[in-house]
């Protein structure tokens, strides 16, 4: 009982202690803020990459891909029985992307993928990225009249508003062009009536006129009106009306009512997102829903040759993994499959190039991976079973290898806290000798005495991570405020909002971390005060009675 | 000097061997202590004339390489009932005499006997318990607990020798002990002040109050007013002598004032290393 009351007495008299402890509270709540962040920060990550990625992908390097997906459906799903959320197919090819901004085209690689639309949700969380709200219920691959995330300034206006909007603009541009060219033709009419009439007094100017006029006449009319009848009539001449009778070939593309096949698009190939002068984080859109693009792509034959189709931009996705975003696009499978050949006219059963896997919730992902491996062994068969996290392991090991050496760098901080408990409990040691010897005389025992003190670094410990705790704790809760002060006082961005596309930093806290980080911080007082207690215990009632 | 020569009192039998350390409870081993006591009392010590002696005991102290004899072989009694002094030089080896009857230190030779048991060869947790039981011991400079209330320093004996629980179960008659005991000592009106608001003679007459919370048999008083002005030490050394008379404690005391001494029943010289008997 003297013991407990001792300790406690001593916590409430002596302030210097505490001091000795701050470094525990400090280190404590660093470590909770810093795993809840990095906890945050990973979580997130491996949802976005998760968000693209299937769980597994049975896939092929092959160009021609795997003709006959259905029969390894089948193997995979006897494999696995139970643990299978969803399957899909999907085609996955390098592409180049060609796009026309301020009048110039631009190409850049992409990653084309041809997705299943109706299955391949069940695989991913891909549809939860979409821009448009339509889309994230059921993508369809249709270019929708507007609603593109009405909250994004940017990206309006977007959607069959502006596709008109810019089928609109040209028809006005071509019908000035028209006009221009008939007014061009009607003063060389005219020109050509007063060149039988020699008195006219403006002789010299309207004949430089005439020139430039027959310029751009000679350039607009074939690229502006009569391109597409142009080849057929060269070709065909007279045949064109039977053609167009049999399967209404010649058609006109009316951009203003119809589409392309649709192409959804990483929000990076169709954004950049930098800063205006006054500092803001601003996107900039040089392709919007509504706008067509030219995708070049190799065929499926040996040797591949390139092929390339016109498709609608009818979204884009924004996983917010830059990765992603920046060279993925998606399309309909079946066009691709289409258009690559991979169609066995046979049995029209179309090719794939992978195959991918969602497992239902809790099932282990390494033994399917494992199990998917050994049914489809590397020498006999052409496929190869990853998981996600084969794909993104390295990114995944890195970001574990910083979260476990930032613990043992705040540990060694603890540790640091230790010593000064040892310091300064050695201290108090020697500065209560008399009571420890007024103790002694009075009966108490050896391990009494040490108990006092160990009880002591208990409670110290505990009022230090306990503080700790809810320093952390308070810091998780505030830290975006926190950190925006942070970023007044020293004028850098904490989180990059170009960089980590986050709005708030992500935070998670994890019961257990608070329950083994204030366990640890409690161990560590309480090592830090084993020895003075056995010095204490161990200290002779007489001498210890004599001290001054 | 380690060896431990053999008892030298008269008709005494050999005690056993101390009993080997078996319970951690204080006021079990207490009744073991007891209960061998019951076999192997000496009859002229157990309700005998003297209560605690000391046969042929030496001390001495290792100063780094010198060896500095305190007591060379030194025979003391203090008879049951009675205020025994002991007077001696500065040096001379009293406080050493009364830290060894008072198991605070082990001499380096002799025996010392409390109550016809063997004490200076006990094991440490028994002595401890022992000195909490069956001893009281006061002080020059009071040795209060400083983080403590004035009740509490009084009861820390009782809270000692007990675990919590039986602490617990007791703590209303050890408070109204303890209530009664700072009454007698005049410090009623005081009992939740720290040590710090308290004149000496109030810290002294605490401290009298502590060692008497068990009920021990025996007051060891080393200097009790050494360090008070003349009123205050007489008020304190009429306190011991109401405490001799009303209850029959038994006192030893350790003074340099002979005029103090004086008054006492008995009165031994420590000198040389030997003790002499004055009175």
């Amino acid at each position: 009982m003297y013991k407990l009351l001792l300790c406690w007495r001593y916590l409430k008299t002596r302030w210097i202690a505490l001091a000795s402890i701050v470094s525990v509270t400090l280190g404590v709540a660093t470590l909770i803020v810093v795993n809840s962040v990095m906890d945050g920060f990973t979580s997130q990550m491996q949802d976005r990459m998760h968000g693209i990625l299937s769980d597994l992908v049975v896939e092929t390097r092959g160009t021609s891909g795997i003709s006959e997906p259905n029969w390894y459906i089948d193997r995979i799903r006897a494999r696995l029985g139970n643990s299978v959320e969803g399957v899909t197919t999907v085609v996955t090819l390098p592409a180049m992307m060609t796009f026309h901004h301020n009048g110039s085209a631009h190409t850049q690689q992409i990653n084309l993928i041809g997705i299943d639309q109706k299955t391949y949700a069940s695989v991913s969380d891909f549809s939860k990225y979409l821009i448009h709200p339509d889309n994230q219920s059921q993508l369809d691959f249709k270019l929708k009249q507007s609603g593109y995330a009405p909250e994004r300034e940017a990206l309006q206006p977007a959607g069959w508003e502006y596709r008109n909007r810019v089928e609109q603009l040209k028809k006005e541009r071509l019908s000035e062009l028209e006009k221009y060219r008939l007014l061009q033709e009607k003063i060389a009419a005219e020109q050509r009536n007063q060149q039988s009439n020699p008195l006219n007094e403006n002789n010299n100017g309207t004949r430089s006129l005439e020139t430039n006029g027959a310029n751009s006449q000679s350039e607009s009319l074939p690229t502006k009106q009569t391109e597409p009848n142009s080849i057929d009539s060269m070709l065909a001449g007279p045949r064109i009306p039977t053609m167009q009778l049999g399967g209404g070939g010649g058609r006109v593309f009316d951009a203003s009512k119809e589409q392309r096949t649709g192409i959804v698009l990483g929000i990076g190939i169709g954004s950049v997102r930098g800063r205006d002068l006054a500092g803001k984080v601003k996107d900039y859109f040089f392709i919007r829903p509504g706008d067509d693009v030219n995708v070049a792509f190799p065929n499926a034959g040996t040797p591949p040759r390139a092929i390339d189709e016109m498709f609608t931009v009818v979204d884009f996705y924004e996983s917010k993994m830059s990765e992603y975003d920046a060279t993925f696009a998606f399309v309909p499978i079946e066009a691709l499959q289409r258009t690559r050949g991979m169609i066995d006219p046979m049995s029209n059963v179309g090719a794939v190039t992978s195959i991918q896997i969602k497992l239902k919730k809790g099932s282990d992902l390494a033994s399917a991976r494992d199990a998917l491996r050994d049914e489809f062994p590397p020498a006999e068969s052409y496929v190869q079973v990853n998981s996600w996290r084969d794909t993104q392991g390295p990114l995944l090991a890195a970001v574990q290898m910083e979260t476990t050496i930032l613990n043992v760098l705040l540990f060694m901080i603890i540790a640091v806290a230790g010593f000064g408990i040892l310091a300064t409990f050695f201290m108090i040691v020697v500065e209560k000798t008399r009571d420890i010897g007024v103790l002694k005389s009075l009966g108490a025992p050896g391990s009494g005495i040490a108990s006092i003190f160990l009880g002591y670094g208990v409670l110290l410990g505990s009022v230090g991570s306990g503080a700790g705790v809810i320093c952390g704790l308070l810091f998780v809760w505030k830290i975006n405020e926190i950190a925006r002060i942070l970023e007044w006082f020293t004028g850098r961005e904490v989180f990059d909002p170009t960089v980590y596309y986050f709005d708030s930093i992500p935070t998670i806290i994890h019961p257990f971390t608070i329950v083994w980080v204030s366990i640890g911080a409690v161990l560590i007082a309480i090592m830090a005060s084993v020895l003075p207690s056995i010095r204490a215990a161990r200290m002779h009632p007489v001498e210890a009675l004599r001290y001054e | 000097m380690n060896s431990i020569t053999p008892a030298k009192v008269p008709n005494k039998p050999s005690l056993p061997a101390a009993v080997p350390y078996r319970v951690v409870r204080p006021e079990l081993e207490l009744e073991s202590i007891e209960r061998e006591l019951a076999k192997t009392h000496l009859p002229e010590c157990v309700g005998g004339k003297s209560i605690v002696m000391a046969s042929d005991v030496t001390k001495s102290y290792r100063r780094s390489k010198t060896v500095v004899p305190v007591l060379k072989g030194v025979d003391f009694n203090a008879e049951r009932g009675k205020i025994t002094a002991i007077v001696g030089q500065s040096g001379s080896g009293k406080s050493t005499l009364l830290h060894l009857l008072g198991t605070l230190d082990r001499p380096d030779s002799g025996e010392i006997h409390f109550d016809g048991e063997r004490t200076d060869n006990l094991p440490a947790r028994k002595r401890d318990a022992f000195r909490n039981k069956k001893l009281g011991m006061i002080f020059q400079f009071y040795h209060l607990l400083p983080e403590l209330t004035l009740l509490e320093n009084v009861i820390a004996p009782a809270m000692i020798g007990q675990s919590i629980v039986s602490y617990f179960r007791n703590r209303s008659s050890i408070i109204q002990r303890a209530k009664s005991l700072t009454e007698m000592v005049g410090l009623s009106h005081r009992l939740h002040h720290k040590p710090c608001e308290l004149s000496g003679g109030e810290m002294q007459r605490t401290a009298i109050a502590r060692a008497l919370i068990t009920d021990p048999k025996l007051l060891l008083a080393d200097e009790p007013t050494g360090n008070l002005d003349q009123e205050s030490g007489q008020s304190i050394l009429q306190l011991m002598r109401d405490l001799n008379r009303d209850t029959g404690l038994t006192i030893v005391m350790v003074t340099h004032d002979e005029n103090i001494a004086q008054q006492c029943d008995a009165l031994v010289r420590l000198k040389g290393g030997k003790v002499e008997r004055i009175k």
